[in-house]
C-alpha cells in the first residue's frame, strides 16, 4: 500500500510573524494584535500625510501604486468598506478588480483556495478580503504566493483592522494623547470584529481606560482579559469618558434571545443627549456606520458637532491608502508626491 | 502453534500482575505465565527482555470512516494503524454514511475488518434511525448483528422525551447506551471553548454549560430509566465532578476521556490552528486539570483515542469551516505514557485505563492476560524515544496537532489471537 505523505500546514504562525516581513515591515495587514505601537503610529502618520491638513483636502491622485493590481475579494456583502478601499487604491493609481463571491457556493476551503489561485494567476499584488468566518484573512495570507499581500477588510467576528485604525486616526486628530483618555465602546461587542480590533489598537496605543458597555448577552465571556472594564449600566459606563464609540446593532439581533426589542435596547443603551451629558464636556461620538437612528443613537446626537461619524468615513480613505502603500512597500513619503 | 514471550515485564492490571516473567500462548489463547504448561514446546520465541508485555489496548472510540467516507480513511488503513499503535480491539461509532442503523451495515464493517485482519472491531449502532434523534433504531436487530451498544454520537435528540424512550428501549434490550453529552441549543453551532481564546479570535463558542447541562439531564434520565449509561469524551471539570458524585450516590454510570483532552487546551488553537478544532472543543486549563484529577482519582474509567482521520482538505479552510477531530490512534499510547511520566497515573493504572477498564465498559472479552483469553498482546519498548511526524502516521488521516512532540515508549509487537499483526521495523 502506498501512502502519499501529506504534511498539513504547521500550527498557524503567530500574527506578528505572519504580518511582518524580515525587516519588520508590514507584509499583510490582518489584525492589530501583535503589531507594535511604532507601527500603528507609522500608519497614522502616513495617513496624516494623505489626509492633508483639513477635511476635504485629501490628496487627489498619486502614482504610488501604479502598475499594481489590487483585488477586492468580498465573500460578504459590503458597499461602504469596499468602495473606500477601491477609491483609496485608485487614488494611488492601482488597477482594481472587484469580486463579490456568494459564500453559499464556497463553503469548502478547497473552493476558497481555488478562487485564490485563479485570481493570483492574474498577477494580483494584493487581496483585500472580507469573509464571514473568523480567521479567513489569516488563512488566505498563509496560502497566497510570497509576493501577494493580504489586507483584512473584516473576518467574521475576529478583526477589522483598517476600521479600528481609522477610529484611532479620528481620536488622535480630535483628542491627541491616548494615555489621558477614557474610551467607551457601546453595544454588541459579542458579534463585533470592529470592537475587538478597536480594543487591541487602543491598548497598544496606551489608552488610559477602555470600557465596554452592553447587556451581558452581547458581551463575550472573559472580554476583561483583553484589557477592558465591563459596564452593563450605560449611566455608569459613560461617566467622564472622552470618547464614545457606538456600535451598530444588526437588525436580526434585535428580537429573539439576545435582546427583547429595539425599543428596550434604545431605552437602556441608546445614546441621547442626556446620556451624552454624563461624559466629559468635550467628549466625541463615533460610530463605524451605518447608523440606526433611534436604535443606538438619537438623531440630535448623531447630527451634533460632537459626532464625528462623517469625518470617520473620510479618514477611512486616508487610512486605507496608508495601509495599502505601507504594505506594498511604497514607503516613500506621500508628501513629496502631492 | 505455541508461542513463548520471554523475559518481559508482564503488566496485567486485571489480574494484579506486574512482574518479570514468561508468557505462554497456545493456539491463539493465553496459556499461562511463569511455568511452561505441561508438554509446551515453543514453535516461536519472542524475546521481551527490557520490554513491557501488556494486554492489547482497547480503544473505545475510533472512526473508521467506512462505509461512505473512504476518501478520509478505510477500515483496512485504520485497523492497520491501530495495530501499529498496540490496539487489538477497537470500537467504531455509527456516524458513517450510511449510518450504522441496520444489521447490513454492521456486517459490512465486521466483514471488512475481518478481511483486513489487523484487530478486533466492535460496532456501536445508532440509537435512532439515521441518527435523526426522533425514531428509535431497531436495537434488537442491531444487537443480534453484533452491536455492543447504541449511541447517537454528536447528533441531537429531537426531545428529552425521545431520549428517555430510547434509553428505556435500550435498557429493555440490555444494550448499553453511549452518550456524548452536549446540549446542542447551548452549543449553538460553536467551534471553540467559550473563554479567552474564542473571545479574542471571535470564534462562535460552546460554553462549558453545554456539557454540564446535558450531563445533568442525562443523569436524571439514567436514574429514571435504569439504562446502562456510559458518558463519552468528557471535556469539562464540572462534568467529571457531577458524574463522580452520581457514582458516589450509587448510580452505575461510567465515563471516558480522550487522551488529547488531557494535553491540549483552548490556548493550543493559538492562531486558528485547525488541527486543534475538536468537538467537544479543547477547554480551559482548569478543565484539563479537572479531567486529569478525574483520571487519577477514578471519576473517569477509561482513556480513548477519539480517532477521527480526515483528508488534508478537511482541515484546510478558515477554522470554523474545517471539520472537527484529530487523527489520534497513534498518539494514544504515547500520550498515556506521558501521563505516567507526569505522575498523573501509575504505569499499571494507565495500562488498566487502556485495556481492562474500557473492555469492561464495552462488555467485551478483552483487556487482560487471563488464561484462556484470546492472546491479544501489546509489547512495548518503554525506553524507546521517538518524535512524531504527521507524514509518517500510518493512518490515512495526518491531522494531528502533536507533530514534533517527543514521546518515550513505543510498540514493538502487537499480537491478535496469538498472531503478530505488527512488528516495529527499527527495533
Amino acid at each position: 500500500m502506498s501512502v502519499v505523505p501529506v504534511e498539513l500546514a504547521p500550527p498557524g504562525p503567530l500574527p506578528a510573524s505572519t504580518q511582518l516581513n524580515a525587516q519588520g515591515r508590514l507584509r499583510h495587514f490582518l489584525t492589530i494584535e501583535g503589531l507594535s505601537r511604532e507601527l500603528l503610529t507609522e500608519i497614522l502618520d502616513t495617513a496624516e500625510s494623505f489626509a492633508g491638513s483639513a477635511q476635504g483636502s485629501l490628496v487627489k491622485k498619486v502614482p504610488l501604486l501604479r502598475g499594481k493590481t489590487i483585488v477586492n475579494l468580498f465573500f460578504e456583502a459590503s458597499t461602504r468598506t469596499r468602495t473606500t478601499f477601491e477609491l483609496a487604491a485608485k487614488r494611488m493609481s492601482a488597477d482594481v478588480m472587484n469580486f463579490n463571491i456568494n459564500t453559499a457556493s464556497t463553503t469548502k476551503g478547497e473552493t476558497l483556495l481555488d478562487t485564490l489561485r485563479t485570481l493570483e494567476a492574474m498577477y494580483t499584488d494584493m487581496f483585500i478580503v472580507r469573509h464571514n468566518e473568523s480567521g479567513a484573512a489569516q488563512f488566505i495570507a498563509h496560502h497566497v504566493a510570497p509576493h501577494v499581500s493580504v489586507i483584512n477588510a473584516g473576518d467574521g467576528r475576529h478583526a477589522h483592522p483598517t476600521q479600528a485604525m481609522l477610529d484611532m486616526f479620528t481620536i488622535r486628530r480630535h483628542k491627541q494623547e491616548f494615555g489621558k483618555l477614557r474610551v467607551a465602546i457601546v453595544g454588541d461587542i459579542m458579534h463585533s470584529r470592529v470592537a475587538r480590533s478597536q480594543i487591541h489598537a487602543l491598548n497598544t496605543l496606551g489608552t488610559g481606560e477602555i470600557r465596554v458597555i452592553g447587556p451581558q448577552t452581547l458581551i463575550p465571556t472573559d472580554i476583561e482579559q483583553l484589557g477592558v472594564h465591563v459596564y452593563q449600566d450605560m449611566q455608569h459606563g459613560l461617566r467622564d469618558v472622552d470618547v464614545i464609540i457606538m456600535l451598530r446593532l444588526q437588525k436580526e439581533r434585535m428580537q429573539g434571545a439576545l435582546l427583547p426589542s429595539e425599543h428596550e435596547y434604545y431605552h437602556l443603551y441608546g445614546l441621547n443627549s442626556e446620556r451624552l451629558a454624563l461624559a466629559r464636556n468635550d467628549a466625541i461620538v463615533m460610530h463605524p456606520g451605518p447608523i440606526n437612528r433611534g436604535v443606538e443613537i438619537s438623531s440630535d446626537v448623531a447630527d451634533s458637532p460632537r459626532s464625528l461619524i462623517l469625518q470617520q468615513v473620510t479618514y477611512g480613505l486616508a487610512i486605507r491608502m496608508a495601509v495599502m502603500s505601507l504594505t506594498l512597500g511604497s514607503t516613500q513619503s506621500a508628501e513629496k508626491e502631492t | 502453534m505455541n508461542l513463548l514471550i520471554k523475559g518481559g515485564r508482564i503488566i496485567d492490571p486485571e489480574n494484579n500482575i506486574d512482574r518479570i516473567d514468561d508468557l505462554f500462548v497456545r493456539d491463539g489463547l493465553i496459556a499461562t505465565t511463569g511455568q511452561a504448561p505441561d508438554g509446551f514446546q515453543a514453535d516461536h520465541i519472542l524475546d521481551a527482555h527490557d520490554h513491557i508485555v501488556m494486554p492489547g489496548i482497547v480503544d473505545m472510540a475510533t472512526r473508521l470512516r467506512e462505509p461512505g467516507q473512504e476518501h478520509k480513511a478505510t477500515i483496512a488503513t485504520e485497523t492497520r494503524a491501530a495495530a501499529a499503535a498496540g490496539i487489538t480491539s477497537l470500537c467504531c461509532l455509527p456516524d458513517t454514511d450510511p449510518v450504522v442503523d441496520t444489521p447490513a451495515a454492521v456486517r459490512l464493517i465486521q466483514q471488512r475488518a475481518e478481511s483486513a485482519g489487523f484487530c478486533h472491531v466492535y460496532v456501536i449502532g445508532a440509537l435512532t434511525n439515521a441518527l435523526d434523534g426522533a425514531r428509535l433504531s431497531e436495537m434488537a436487530a442491531l444487537k443480534e448483528a453484533g452491536c455492543i451498544g447504541v449511541s447517537n454520537v454528536l447528533q441531537p435528540m429531537a426531545s428529552t422525551l425521545v431520549m428517555r424512550r430510547a434509553m428505556e428501549y435500550a435498557a429493555s434490550q440490555d444494550l448499553p447506551v453511549f452518550l456524548h453529552p452536549m446540549d446542542h441549543g447551548l452549543a449553538d453551532g460553536g467551534c471553540a471553548h467559550e473563554g479567552t481564546v474564542a473571545t479574542r479570535l471571535g470564534l462562535p463558542a460552546i460554553p462549558g454549560a453545554a456539557e454540564t447541562a446535558a450531563v445533568g439531564q442525562l443523569l436524571a434520565l439514567t436514574e429514571q430509566t435504569g439504562a446502562r449509561v456510559h458518558f463519552c469524551r468528557l471535556s469539562t471539570a464540572r462534568a467529571v465532578n457531577m458524574i463522580t458524585r452520581a457514582r458516589y450516590e450509587g448510580l452505575p454510570v461510567s465515563a471516558d476521556v480522550c487522551a488529547h483532552q488531557l494535553f491540549l487546551t483552548e490556548m493550543d488553537i493559538a492562531d486558528f490552528n485547525s488541527l486543534c478544532h475538536t468537538l467537544p472543543p479543547l477547554r480551559s486549563q482548569r478543565d484539563l486539570d479537572g479531567l486529569r484529577h478525574g483520571v487519577t482519582h477514578g471519576g473517569i474509567d477509561a482513556l480513548c483515542s477519539d480517532h477521527q482521520p480526515h483528508e488534508a482538505d478537511a482541515k484546510r479552510a478558515p477554522f470554523q469551516a474545517t471539520e472537527p477531530g484529530i487523527s489520534a490512534l497513534e498518539t494514544l499510547l504515547g500520550l498515556s505514557l506521558r501521563l505516567v511520566a507526569e505522575d498523573v497515573l501509575s504505569l499499571s493504572a494507565a495500562i488498566n485505563m487502556l485495556t481492562s477498564a474500557p473492555a469492561r465498559v464495552l462488555g467485551i472479552d478483552a483487556g487482560s492476560l487471563s488464561p484462556g483469553r484470546p492472546a491479544d498482546i501489546c509489547i512495548i519498548d518503554p525506553d524507546k524515544h521517538w518524535q512524531l511526524t504527521a507524514a509518517t502516521l500510518l493512518s490515512s488521516g495526518k491531522n494531528t496537532p502533536f507533530s514534533g512532540w517527543e514521546f518515550n515508549g513505543r510498540v514493538s509487537h502487537t499480537l491478535v489471537n496469538g498472531c503478530i499483526v505488527y512488528q516495529a521495523t527499527d527495533i
